[in-house]
């Protein structure tokens, strides 16, 4: 499989990425690159730092050292909406789902950056407002067929069931056409038969749009399954990276998070 | 009369994403217009128009105006007579000193003066949200009553504060009957309660409703917190504004700032309370329930000192509307927050299922 996909050129470096709370350092001198089409994981123990590089790569956290290049732009930090706007879609580790509205509604506001109307365009729906809302209700139907869940379309997404929950969550990142995804533990918590839902629609994202995947993962069957390099963080350090063998075998790896050796 | 959708499958997203999809609601809704546009005028008396149909439409606009601000985006607010205020004051402007200004546009420029107010105090919600933004609002409604009955420029320098509304004229027709200004106010308040149910099934609607229930979540898919929060505080002080002129000019016939006090905000806030906070509905439910129960508390209390010759003393009737009133609140926020919007939403469903459980 990974040698359909072309993985190209990195299209995300970090170099040096330091960023601390206080007096937690919840990331150390961070450098890794992610290459075009791949999927890298994201791995280390708990407090590791593994949330956190997300939110800084994708602007909810501002680092205070080092430089974040996207695209071939150098940055000293990144800025959320900008990096909606760049492409770049996440979920969350705890669902964040806009709990008042649908399963459609949440999808739909993955989409609202192609929407271009005025309000007041909108407040007479007639013309381009029209026009959007049902192009991109078109697009979304796509998404919802494409994670299978037709069904609950209509439903509140606070009546789902966790797993599902998870799932629309995906749908919203979707939903946006990223070029890159950042998924923040989406397999958590979930059974045998829901992981595998997931890792397929993960691999289908990665393999039919070309979407590079960051992805973090707690289960290491999946890791070493489905990615193509990881990462592993520990205490906020990177000690370790490469692909799943390498990683495997480190020896600095299976002393810090792996425990006993392989 | 069968409430069910079976059978009827939607083909298009467009006819899917209709204000009403299902053909009953369409039905009703028609049904609605015709009652209040053509049986209404036709029956009613001038005392059910003045006292209880023309405040009642002018409260909903008003109490729709702070449900796509509290409702849909979230965020609290207690000025919502104050925007009113400047809406009349600012359409008596108008048509005072530019001689010739079309009446309709007149409530406009006083909605736009209230929408630009609505912006400047809907700064602080960048920065802090809940409780703190409600007070901060409250600040709105004091400092905006303060500044219309002290800056003498606003009531044109009237040494009394009450200024007689200029008559409601529109291509040289007079709307001054209660049937007339009725059916103004109507036509008014069906447009504009159109165009909101029209922003909140679209792009902007699900952008406020985004950063109501998860702000970060709203940011990391591009959503702009600054300018949504922004715009919600504009249409909403819009609608409030073009209220207020209505208040003024069609329930009142004046312009006073007392009109619009504190307990105004807060009686259109329980207006959206007990119709269900975050529906279009709701303000019409709320609005409805709010402006008869004192009159049906007052008729009530007045027939059983009538017939039972109780000598109740005059103060119990008003007394009991608080009591009443509190009472309600309170068990609507604890029990169906989403108020009688909610309690009518899940009839339908029961409805629609109906007599099958499943
Ligand atoms: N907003 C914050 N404020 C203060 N400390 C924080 C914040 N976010 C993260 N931290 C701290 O930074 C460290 C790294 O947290 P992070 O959530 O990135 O870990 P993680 O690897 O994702 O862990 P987990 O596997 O539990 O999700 C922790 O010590 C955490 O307490
Ligand atoms: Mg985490």
């Amino acid at each position: 499989m990974t040698a359909v996909r072309a993985i190209g050129d990195p299209v995300l470096r970090l170099d040096g990425v330091s960023l601390a709370f206080g007096g937690v350092k919840a990331l150390n001198d961070i450098s890794l690159d992610v290459r075009e089409h791949e999927i890298r994981a994201i791995i280390g123990p708990n407090g590791a730092g593994k949330s956190s590089l997300l939110n800084v790569i994708n602007g909810v956290y501002h680092p205070q050292q080092g430089t974040i290049t996207f695209r071939g732009k150098p940055r000293h930090n990144m800025d959320t909406h900008e990096t909606a706007a760049l492409g770049i879609a996440r979920t969350f580790q705890n669902i964040a789902l806009f709990r008042g509205m649908s399963v459609l509604d949440n999808i739909m506001t993955g989409r609202n950056l192609k929407m271009k109307a005025s309000v007041l365009e909108q407040a007479i729906w007639f013309g381009r407002a029209r026009r959007e809302e049902l192009a991109n209700r078109a697009k979304v139907e796509e998404v919802i067929d494409f994670l299978e869940i037709q069904h609950i379309r209509k439903t509140p997404v606070g009546r789902l069931p966790y797993g599902l929950q998870k799932r629309v969550e995906l749908a919203r990142a979707l939903a946006a056409e990223p070029s890159l995804l950042l998924l923040d533990e989406p397999m958590a918590g979930m059974n045998v038969e829901e992981k595998q839902d997931m890792c397929r629609f993960v691999l289908d994202v990665n393999e039919q749009f070309g979407t590079t995947v960051v992805l973090i993962e707690h289960d290491m069957g999946v890791v070493m399954d489905i990615s193509d390099r990881v990462v592993v963080l520990d205490y906020g350090r990177k000690i370790g990276d490469g692909t799943p063998d390498e990683v495997r075998s480190s020896k600095a790896v299976i002393d810090a998070y792996l425990g006993v050796p392989h | 009369m069968l409430y069910r959708e079976a059978g009827q499958f939607k083909s298009t997203y467009a006819a899917d994403s209709a204000i009403l999809p299902i053909r009953q609601d369409r039905i009703g809704l028609a049904l609605i217009l015709l009652v209040a546009f053509v049986v209404i005028p036709l029956t009613a008396t001038p005392y059910l128009f003045s006292a209880i149909l023309i405040p009642c439409l002018i409260l909903a606009l008003a109490a729709l105006g702070l449900n796509l601000l509290t409702g849909y985006a979230g965020q609290l607010s207690l000025g919502t007579a104050a925007f009113m205020a400047v809406g009349a004051f600012m359409s008596y402007n108008f048509i005072l000193r530019i001689p010739g200004i079309p009446l309709l546009l007149a409530f406009a420029g006083g909605g736009v003066m209230a929408a630009a107010v609505g912006i400047v105090f809907g700064l602080p919600s960048l920065r802090i949200r809940g409780f703190y933004l409600a007070v901060a609002t409250l600040a709105a409604q004091f400092f905006i009553l303060w500044c219309l009955t002290k800056v003498g420029w606003f009531t044109n320098y009237n040494p009394s504060g009450v200024i007689t509304a200029q008559p409601m004229v529109i291509l040289g027709y007079a709307f001054d009957t209660p049937p007339e200004k009725y059916l103004l106010v109507l036509s008014i308040v069906t447009l504009m309660a159109l165009a909101a149910k029209n922003m909140v099934r679209g792009n902007i609607g699900r952008q406020w409703m985004a950063i109501r229930d998860m702000d970060v979540a709203a940011e990391v898919i591009g959503i702009r917190p600054m300018r949504a929060k922004l715009l919600a505080f504009a249409v909403s002080s819009f609608y409030c504004g073009v209220a207020g002129a209505l208040f003024a000019y069609a329930y009142l016939g004046t312009v006073e700032p007392e009109a619009y006090n504190l307990d105004l905000s807060f009686r259109i806030l329980f207006m959206i309370i007990i119709g269900g906070v975050g529906t279009v509905l709701g303000a019409f439910l709320g609005s409805a329930f709010i402006v008869v129960l004192p009159i049906a508390l007052s008729t009530g209390v007045a027939f059983l000192d009538s017939t039972l010759h109780l000598n109740v003393p005059s103060s119990v009737g008003s007394n009991l509307e608080l009591m009443v009133f509190g009472g309600l609140i309170i068990f609507f926020l604890i029990v169906e927050p989403h108020g009688l919007a909610r309690i009518w939403q899940i009839t339908k469903e029961k409805l629609r299922l109906w007599p099958f459980p499943y």
